[in-house]
């Protein structure tokens, strides 16, 4: 898309709503940041960033194909340290690869909403990551997007693409210190799974009481690829709405989105809408809510389009307080014969079986629950590999998370 | 000689959803014995195993239950169990998420998991959900590996043979053994326990001291395990009770 198109649609769409979720108001929040100065690699980072990109899995000393870092606006680690994976900051991917302009603004679109236009007329910044025809590695790409300075309107815009028959890992943590009282992250990624590619991608959620988070991601996959999209937020947020869009385009393509929320405040609206366009697709998507405060909706959309496509949703909530909520929607859209779409749904407490079950193992009420709420949010992520798994599992069992 | 009971039951009357179960119910088990409960369907056999470890929904309408010298008719689930009650349950929940062998470490620190693990031929049951997807016979084995961390001074025992094959009741049997100590001579036995069986096939692996029937809601005839169990078997429950124990 030509910029000048992209800038034309993004001013029509200034004040355009998002479709859902709170409102957030734009011109309360900083739209210049200072820079950060960029340094050669992870490890001379900030502590305070090591640290805050460590509370979200994403552990920057540890091995990985590459890694990037995104203080406030600036991109201050860009580097790839294998070979099949490429990294850099979308402003110079933008400048160096003419081909990107076919991918930049092509899956999500910059007058979806203002949020996406807010980002349109933003200077480019985010990652651009490319798997390379062929090329696998099982070590994840770490990201890190740090959102350090209060009333700040932190855009990225990501474009990862994943050639041909490669293999590509990305963990991204997006997280704040406790000093940035407030703050809005608005990111815009775009994802081209190509023939027979394999991307898993992890995001992990750390942010402050005061900060809103409106993620805008559109997916495609091609024949015979897949994705494994993981998303965690287990800290506190003000609000927070995203509804990633899949496509299966190519036959046998498959989309898995996993979705693991404990809410303790705030309003959170999260989902994934997957659109089954080719023979043979799959897609499943699983979440799983514990809430002991604050508002939770749990989406989730299948479209079938093609004979054939197999769709399966699975939104289950363990509501601990009256002082939550959580309301699932998940939707199956059918709109051809001979689908398989299935769905289950559930909100409740924790099962008075259980909980007796382990105080008769001399549990008290309090650990049983917390052991309970673990286990449930111990979601098993399949694709992913081993050290991937055992970060997420490290996250998502740790002993802050109770029952109240 | 005063006896030391480890469990004295006296006068207990419960009732759930306003039935009542069991009717002034009276029970004594010393220590280092082992009571083996008969009765058919619904006289309140698990009843009693469920009141004595706390579940808390039954209403007691009177009477009281000791453990230990200590009045624990009212105490919480989690206390009796720290005080030494041990319960392998009849249908056991699942609990997503929880590995058996982190179970066993939260259950008991200190237990040897693998060692515990192996006994019970469960060895690669560890490292998956307690009691996900397990069959009938895995269960129970699941509730003795728990039981066998626990160490409870009292266990009970709620038809660990069910659905369980002849080869893992022989096991089953040996950990009931273990954990009621009856490797050591009755003198030194501290550990005392109770079960309830349908067919008795798990007395032939374990040591059960006592015998008692239950009919509605109330023990109506006590004894030596294999006699009643033989009678059971010949003239059913009412009809050993006429024979062995008449009014």
């Amino acid at each position: 898309m030509p910029m000048s198109s992209i800038e034309e649609r993004a001013n029509k769409a200034r004040e355009k709503k998002a479709l859902f979720g709170t409102d957030v108001d734009l011109e309360s929040y900083e739209s210049e940041a200072k820079p950060h100065e960029a340094v050669q690699q992870a490890e001379e980072l900030p502590v305070e960033v090591k640290k805050a990109a460590l509370d979200v899995g994403v552990k920057l000393d540890a091995e990985a194909s590459g890694a990037y870092v995104q203080m406030d606006q600036t991109p201050v680690v860009a580097k790839s340290l294998f070979e099949g994976v490429e990294i850099m900051d979308m402003a110079s991917a933008l400048k160096k690869y003419d081909y990107l302009q076919d991918y930049w603004w092509k899956l999500v679109a910059p007058d979806a909403d203002k949020y996406t236009a807010d980002v349109a007329k933003a200077t480019p910044a985010g990652y651009f990551i490319r798997a390379k025809r062929g090329m696998k590695t099982v070590f994840p790409v770490k990201s890190c997007l740090y959102l350090g300075s209060t009333n700040l309107n932190q855009r990225v815009h990501n474009v990862i693409i994943a050639e041909e028959g490669s293999e590509l890992h990305i963990i991204t943590g997006c997280t704040t210190p406790a000093h940035v009282q407030r703050g809005l992250h608005i990111g815009v990624s775009e994802f081209f799974i190509q023939k027979n590619a394999k991307v898993s991608f992890t995001m992990v959620h750390s942010w402050g009481k005061e900060v809103e988070v409106r993620p805008r991601t559109g997916i495609t996959i091609a024949e015979g690829g897949s994705l494994s999209n993981n998303y965690i937020l287990l800290r506190p947020v003000k609000t927070l709405q995203t509804f990633p869009t899949a496509t299966l385009a190519g036959r046998g393509a498959v989309a898995s989105f996993n979705t693991v929320i404990y809410s303790t405040m705030g309003n959170i609206d999260v989902g994934s809408n997957v659109n089954l366009n080719a023979p043979d697709t799959s897609a499943e998507s699983i979440s799983r809510v514990v809430s002991v405060g604050g508002e939770v909706i749990a989406r989730g959309r299948m479209t079938g389009r093609v004979p054939g496509a197999r769709a399966h949703l699975e939104c289950v909530g363990l509501l601990l307080s009256d002082k939550g909520r959580i309301y699932s929607i998940p939707e199956l859209d059918g709109q051809s014969k001979d689908l398989d779409m299935s769905h289950e749904a559930a909100v409740g407490r924790i099962s008075e079986e259980e909980l007796e079950y382990l105080m008769a193992r001399g549990l008290s009420s309090e650990q049983a629950t917390s052991v309970i709420v673990r286990g449930f949010l111990d979601v098993e992520i399949k694709g992913l590999p081993e050290d991937l798994r055992q970060e997420i599992k490290n996250i998502t069992q740790r002993e802050d998370l109770k029952g109240s | 000689m005063e006896v030391m009971w480890l469990l004295e039951i006296v006068d207990l009357s419960v009732s759930i959803g306003g039935k009542q179960v069991l009717k002034n119910f009276n029970l004594r088990i010393g220590s280092g014995e082992t009571h083996a409960l008969f009765g058919p369907n619904g006289t309140g056999k698990t009843t009693l195993l469920n009141v004595i470890a706390g579940i808390p929904r039954y209403t007691i309408e009177g009477g009281r239950i000791v453990f230990k010298g200590e009045d624990i008719t009212h105490m919480s689930m989690d206390e009796r169990a720290r005080l030494g009650i041990g319960m392998a349950f009849q249908r056991p929940p699942a609990i997503r998420g929880l590995k058996l062998k982190d179970l066993i470490k939260i259950i008991n620190p200190n237990a040897d998991a693998p060692a515990i693990l192996k006994m019970m031929d469960f060895t690669g049951f560890g490292d998956r959900d307690v009691n996900r997807g397990f069959s009938g016979g895995e269960v129970k084995r699941s509730e003795m590996v728990q039981l066998l961390a626990q160490q409870p001074d009292f266990v009970m025992l709620d038809e660990p043979d069910s659905g369980v094959d002849l080869e893992n009741i022989k096991l089953i049997g040996e950990a009931i053994n273990a954990l009621t100590q009856k490797d050591q001579r009755p003198s030194l036995r501290t550990k005392s326990g109770i079960i309830i069986t349908h067919f008795g096939h798990i007395l032939e692996y374990m040591k059960a001291d006592k015998a008692h029937v239950m009919l509605n809601g109330s023990i109506v005839c006590s004894g030596n395990p294999r006699e009643i169990l033989e009678q059971i078997k010949k003239s059913g429950y009412e009809g050993c009770v006429a024979c062995l124990c008449p009014a």
